[in-house]
């Protein structure tokens, strides 16, 4: 039999890595989910948000909140950029190209930044606390990165519900050509959304780099589980979002504690497999 | 013999007597690129026969993986020779792709939904290669066992590349061959109204899981078996290049570049991009690290916002025409909005 200690601690780690996941999926939610365009490199465009953390602060010497602001910077140009110059151009083509011209971008991302700064490992060296509950320790860092996620995902839903901007991007996500009809002007809404979520990478990059080290491939590593948490919480949905993360999290977790990292990971692809086939619309899905 | 007919002669003849013409020392090589893009062109050819119903799978490269291994694992643990091996790898591809796509076309996943699914199923595989580090040697892959002198055939091993070029030439021409057949026949109709609208075609008495269940256990066991060949080809196996997205993002590319479409449209992707690959890695070299993987995904990003237009679209207009021509004559109400 486990030990209670280490099981509170695989289930704290599980937590923790919610807020990670969560982090990483509010951007692309809004993207992916909202407006339906697949950026299947998004989660590079936060590593490339990471590098730019790491270097302002290492080799600028910025503080490391400076260099987060810097970061959203860095995103919302990029989510623009991303939109501009790929996503624009082949709109009407079906969702197949969007995903390959992204996917063309994961694979520039990932070796242009290889060509750069090569495969190393770069980790931002802080002394944050470590706190300790009751013989389980928490990093403050992934504390601090779960509630911002939090905050983040609250701030967003506000956004979408509540601005008469987010009214506008949940109309695009339910027929882009109506919109034009209404004489309100697409464009404007698919760009300040690209930005947001560009910014919403800015964010994730900046809490990210304080608990991983970055490489060129770290998107690579996080990538798929991004989109899964997407789908599986409900396209578009922030609160299934968080769920669906809560519940991938923990089985990975607690997996890679019983068995190994990778059966933890495979038992959670699996899981994800059987909640599309249980639920295919996600996991929180409202009845229309 | 009509012309288009003479000309596919034509080349066919000049495909069969490359390995013999004289290009000197480079031979060796160009010979390699040429038998890579056949057995890569036949496993693009093997998704396209979903891709172009509209079932975009993200995760073939599960179905090469457990091709490819299960051929390896037999040879390597019982010394079983792969051509019985493949009938195994086949047959697990297919398996894998029944217990995952049943489900999936019973319950109407569709989309973005059914491509993540398939993705999460690729990276199933491949978690499972890396874990199961004991026999499959993990990340680090896994070398084929050496044929045993004179017995190349039973083991599929052979020093000459010839060998392996009529090989994938006949494979690739089988795969066309399949192709052709699925493209002719009552299926693909049946398969292009569940593409356009499940529930119409559902009601019009076509079996949609029945039909979708065919195809993605035709392309699976199709996939396995160009895993097998590859992997018989290099005599080496490893996760990150016979499983994994980036593997199967590359022959979704490949597909869609040539244009999923058409009989040759794979082939012409693979070609096109596995020649560009090629180029860039000898151009560059061991200099410049990640500068030849940077251009390659800059023109991919290029190819697709550029060529699709002219090829890709262009084709799909003409499906779309000679879909048109064939439906009933009587005036549509909607053929006003359309002139502008």
């Amino acid at each position: 039999m486990m030990d209670p200690v280490f099981l509170a601690e695989a289930a704290l780690n599980g937590l923790l890595l919610a807020g990670v996941l969560a982090l990483l999926a509010l951007g692309l939610n809004l993207i992916f989910g909202v407006l339906d365009i697949v950026w299947i490199a998004y989660v590079d465009l936060v590593t490339v948000c990471m590098y730019a953390v790491y270097f302002l602060v290492t080799a600028y010497g910025w503080p490391l909140w400076m260099a987060g602001l810097g970061a959203v910077g860095v995103g919302v140009a990029l989510g623009v950029a991303v939109h501009l110059l790929i996503i624009s151009p082949i709109l009407g083509s079906p969702p197949v190209n969007q995903l390959l011209a992204t996917g063309g971008l994961l694979f520039f991302i990932q070796s242009f930044l290889t060509f750069l700064w090569t495969t190393d490992h770069r980790a931002i060296r802080l002394n944050l606390p470590i706190i300790q509950i009751g013989g389980v320790f928490v990093p403050f860092a992934r504390l601090l990165a779960f509630s911002i996620a939090l905050i983040a995902m609250s701030g967003l839903y506000l956004f979408l519900t509540r601005t008469y901007m987010g009214t506008a991007i949940r109309a695009v996500s339910q027929d882009r050509e109506a919109m034009r009809l209404m004489g309100a002007d697409p464009q404007r809404v698919y760009v300040v959304t690209s930005a947001a979520g560009g910014a919403m990478a800015g964010v994730a990059a900046a809490l990210l780099i304080i608990q991983y080290p970055v490489h060129p491939y770290f998107g690579a590593a996080f990538g798929p589980l991004t989109f899964m948490i997407c789908v599986l919480g409900g396209l578009g949905n922030m609160v299934g979002a968080f769920v669906a993360s809560f519940i991938l999290s923990e089985i990975i977790s607690f997996g890679g504690v019983a068995i190994s990292t990778e059966m933890g990971y495979v038992v959670a692809f699996m899981v994800f497999i059987v909640l599309m086939f249980a639920r295919p619309g996600g996991l929180l899905t409202r009845r229309e | 013999m009509t012309l288009p007919k003479a000309l596919a002669a034509l080349v066919l003849l000049l495909i069969a007597a490359a390995p013999f013409m004289p290009i000197g020392g480079t031979r060796q090589y160009v010979l390699h690129v040429l038998v890579q893009i056949f057995i890569w062109s036949f496993i693009a050819g093997a998704w396209s026969l979903m891709g172009r119903f509209g079932l975009v799978s993200l995760g073939h490269g599960a179905f090469l993986g457990v091709g490819a291994y299960t051929a390896t694992l037999l040879w390597n643990a019982f010394g079983l020779t792969p051509w019985l091996g493949s009938i195994g790898a086949v047959t697990g591809a297919m398996a894998v792709a029944l217990v995952v796509g049943y489900p999936c076309y019973l319950l109407r996943v569709v989309g973005h939904y059914f491509a993540l699914v398939t993705l999460a199923v690729g990276e199933v595989v491949r978690l499972l290669i890396i874990a199961g580090r004991t026999w499959t040697g993990g990340s680090l892959g896994l070398t084929l066992r050496p044929a045993p002198p004179g017995a190349s055939l039973v083991a599929v091993q052979f020093a000459d590349r010839r060998v392996f070029y009529y090989a994938a030439i006949v494979v690739w021409l089988g795969g066309l061959y399949l192709w052709r057949r699925l493209d002719r026949s009552m299926a693909r109709s049946a398969l292009e109204a569940i593409g356009e609208d499940e529930t119409a075609a559902a009601s019009m008495g076509i079996d949609v899981t029945k039909f979708k269940l065919g195809v993605t256990a035709l392309s699976a066991g199709l996939t396995a078996l160009g895993g097998v060949l590859y992997a018989q080809y290099i005599t080496y196996v490893s996760p990150e290049t016979l499983s994994g997205i980036g593997v199967s993002l590359r022959i979704v590319f490949a597909a869609v570049l040539g244009g999923m479409y058409t009989l040759l449209g794979p082939t012409v992707g693979t070609a096109l991009t596995i020649a560009l690959s090629e180029y860039l890695r000898v151009t560059f070299g061991i200099r410049l690290i990640g500068m030849a993987e940077t251009i390659y995904g800059l023109a991919l990003i290029l190819f697709i916002i550029f060529l699709p237009a002219g090829l890709y679209g262009g084709i799909s207009a003409r499906v779309r025409r000679r879909a048109a021509a064939g439906r009933p004559a009587f005036p549509r109400p909607s053929t006003q909005e359309s002139v502008e």
